[in-house]
C-alpha cells in the first residue's frame, strides 16, 4: 500500500509520454526510450505497479491511439485482434462469443466492468503473471503472438512468449501488435473456468482451459488442455489432451484427462490455498472444462 | 500529438458531461486528479487508488472505467460523464432518485461510482436479474449500506426508467 506521500512522490516525479499513431512511431519512440521505455495499454497493471514502485518508467508509450493494435477482425481465416482493444469490447462482440466461447469467458473474467473498459489481452499476456486468465485460452486456441521491433515484425506461439513470472520473449523495444488465432474447425469448441475463492474480482487459484474438436459421431478428434496459476507460467498439459483424443469424453476419459492435470501442476502453497488443494482443483477444474468443450461442440455438429 | 515524446505541463482537453475544459497538466496525472483538481469537479471520489473500489468511476466515450487507473493525457479529446451530469436542471436522474428513496446510501463515499455503473448496467441490460446486478456491481465496494439497498435502488431505478 502506498502511504500518502508516496503517492505525491510518484505524481511528482518527471516522466515522458508518447502517444504514436502507428506502429512505426511506436518503435521509433521505443528504440529513443531505451530501457527506461514502458509500453502502456489499459494501464490497469502498470499503473498500479507504477503506483506501488515497483516499475518506474520514465517513459510511457501508449498503444491505445494505433489502429493497428485497435482494430479486432473475424475472417474466414480466424481472429486478428489488436493487442490494444479493451476486454469490453472483445466480449460485447456476438462473433467472438460464437466462435472463442471459452476465450471470450476468459476476457469477461479480468477485473471489473470498470476494469475491463481499458483492460487488453495483450496487457494480460505481456505483464506474465501466471495467473493472467486470457492465457490458458490463448495456449489452447494456438494463438500466434505478432510482434514488432527495430528489426521488423516476428511471430512467436503464444506457448513460448511467457517464459517465467513477469517475463516474456519480448527484447527491449519489441512490443505485441496483435494475437493470430485460427479458425475453429468444424465440431471444435473451447472453454475456461477458473476457481477463485470469491465470485469476481480475485486471482485464479487455478485456471483450465480446453479447446476439442468432435467428429460427427461425438469422438473427440482433437484436443489441448492448458492450466494457469499452477507454475511459473500458464503450461499445456499433453497428458490431459491425449486422455481426451481417441475418447467419447466419458467419465474414464475425463478422469484419466484430470489425473494427467494433477500431476502436470507444479503448484505453490500461499494463502490462497496449498499445493495439494490446487492440484485437485485442476483436476476438477480440467473435466469440468472439458465437459463444457464438448457440450459446445456438440451443438455445432 | 506526435512523434515526440513530451514531458512537463501539457495542455489536455476534454469534454466533461458536455462542457469543454481545458488545463495544463503533467503527462502522469491521472483522470480522477484532473477532474477534481483542474475541473472542480469534485463529484468523482478517490479511495482506493489502485483500481479496487470502483468510487472513482467515470464513463470514458460510454465506457465505463477506473479514472485512478488512466491518465488524463490518455483520453485527451475523449467525451467523459461523471456524477455531476446525471442530474439535469434540479432534477435526479432516476437512479439517483432510486438511491435516495431506497436507502442505497449512507455516507456517500461510494454513490458516484454506483450511480454510473448502475446508469451503465441499465443501458445494456434494462431489467437485469439479481445476479446479473451482482456481477455487474462486483466492482464496486460500499462499507456502509451492507448493500441490500443498493440492490433494491437498482430493481426500482430499473422499474423507474421502464415506464
Ligand atoms: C482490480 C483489478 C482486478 C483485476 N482482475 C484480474 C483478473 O481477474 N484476471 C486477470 O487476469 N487480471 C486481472 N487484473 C490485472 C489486469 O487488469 C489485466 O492483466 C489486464 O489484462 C492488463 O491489461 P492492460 O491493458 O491494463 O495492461 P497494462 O497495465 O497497460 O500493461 C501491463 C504490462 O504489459 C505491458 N504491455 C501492455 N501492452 C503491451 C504490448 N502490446 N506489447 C508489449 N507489452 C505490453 C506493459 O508494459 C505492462 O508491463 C486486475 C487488475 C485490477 C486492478
Ligand atoms: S479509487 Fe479508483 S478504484 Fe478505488
Ligand atoms: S455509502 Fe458509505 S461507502 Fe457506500
Amino acid at each position: 500500500m502506498p502511504l500518502e506521500n508516496e503517492g505525491e512522490d510518484w505524481r511528482m516525479l518527471d516522466a515522458q509520454y508518447i502517444s504514436p499513431r502507428s506502429v512505426a512511431e511506436a518503435v521509433e519512440a521505443l528504440k529513443g526510450g531505451g530501457k527506461d521505455a514502458m509500453v502502456l495499454a489499459g494501464g490497469t497493471d502498470l499503473l498500479v505497479q507504477a503506483r506501488t514502485g515497483l516499475r518506474d518508467p520514465r517513459l510511457y508509450v501508449d498503444l491505445k491511439r494505433i489502429p493497428d493494435l485497435m482494430a479486432l477482425d473475424i475472417s474466414s481465416k480466424g481472429l486478428h485482434l489488436g493487442a490494444s482493444v479493451p476486454a469490453a469490447q472483445i466480449f460485447e462482440n456476438e462473433d467472438m462469443k460464437a466462435l472463442y466461447p471459452g476465450l471470450t469467458e476468459a476476457v469477461d473474467l479480468i477485473g471489473s466492468t470498470q476494469i475491463q473498459g481499458r483492460a487488453t489481452v495483450g496487457g494480460n499476456l505481456c505483464n506474465g503473471s501466471p495467473a493472467a486468465d486470457t492465457v490458458p485460452s490463448l495456449l489452447v486456441l494456438e494463438a500466434i503472438c505478432v510482434i514488432a521491433g527495430s528489426e521488423g515484425e516476428r511471430r512467436v506461439p503464444a506457448s513460448e512468449f511467457t517464459t517465467g513470472p513477469g517475463e516474456t520473449v519480448l527484447r527491449p523495444g519489441e512490443f505485441l501488435v496483435r494475437i493470430e488465432i485460427p479458425a475453429p474447425s468444424k465440431g471444435a469448441a473451447d472453454a475456461y473456468l477458473r476457481f477463485i475463492p470469491r465470485t469476481e474480482m480475485d486471482i485464479a487459484v487455478v485456471g483450465a482451459a480446453v479447446s476439442l474438436t468432435l467428429d460427427s459421431s461425438g469422438c473427440c478428434e482433437a484436443a489441448s488442455v492448458a492450466l494457469g496459476a499452477v507454475a511459473p507460467t500458464a503450461i499445456l498439459v499433453e497428458g490431459a489432451a491425449s486422455a481426451l483424443i481417441g475418447s467419447t469424453l466419458d467419465e474414464a476419459a475425463l478422469e484419466r484427462a484430470g489425473s494427467a492435470a494433477y500431476e502436470a501442476a507444479q503448484p505453490i502453497d500461499d494463502k490462497r490455498g496449498t499445493a495439494e488443494y490446487r492440484r485437485r482443483v485442476a483436476s476438477v477444474l480440467t473435466q469440468r472444462s472439458a465437459r463444457m468443450a464438448a457440450e459446445r461442440a456438440r451443438g455445432r455438429n | 500529438m506526435s512523434t515526440k515524446p513530451v514531458e512537463g505541463l501539457q495542455a489536455i482537453s476534454v469534454t466533461v458531461n458536455g462542457e469543454d475544459y481545458t488545463a495544463l497538466a503533467e503527462p502522469r496525472m491521472l483522470l480522477s486528479d484532473f477532474l477534481r483538481h483542474e475541473c472542480g469537479l469534485t463529484g468523482t471520489h478517490v479511495g482506493c487508488e489502485q483500481g479496487v473500489c470502483g468510487a472513482c468511476t467515470v464513463r470514458v466515450d460510454g465506457a465505463i472505467v477506473r479514472s485512478c487507473l488512466t491518465f488524463a493525457i490518455s483520453v485527451a479529446g475523449s467525451k467523459i460523464d461523471t456524477v455531476e451530469g446525471m442530474a439535469k436542471a434540479n432534477e435526479l436522474h432516476p437512479v439517483q432518485a432510486a438511491f435516495q428513496e431506497e436507502h442505497g446510501l449512507q455516507c456517500g463515499f461510494c454513490t458516484p461510482g454506483f450511480l454510473l455503473t448502475v446508469q451503465d448496467l441499465l443501458e445494456k441490460i434494462p431489467s437485469p436479474t439479481d445476479q446479473e446486478i451482482r456481477e455487474h456491481l462486483s466492482g464496486n465496494v460500499c462499507r456502509c449500506t451492507g448493500y441490500q439497498g443498493i440492490m433494491a435502488a437498482v430493481r426500482s431505478a430499473a422499474q423507474k426508467m421502464q415506464t
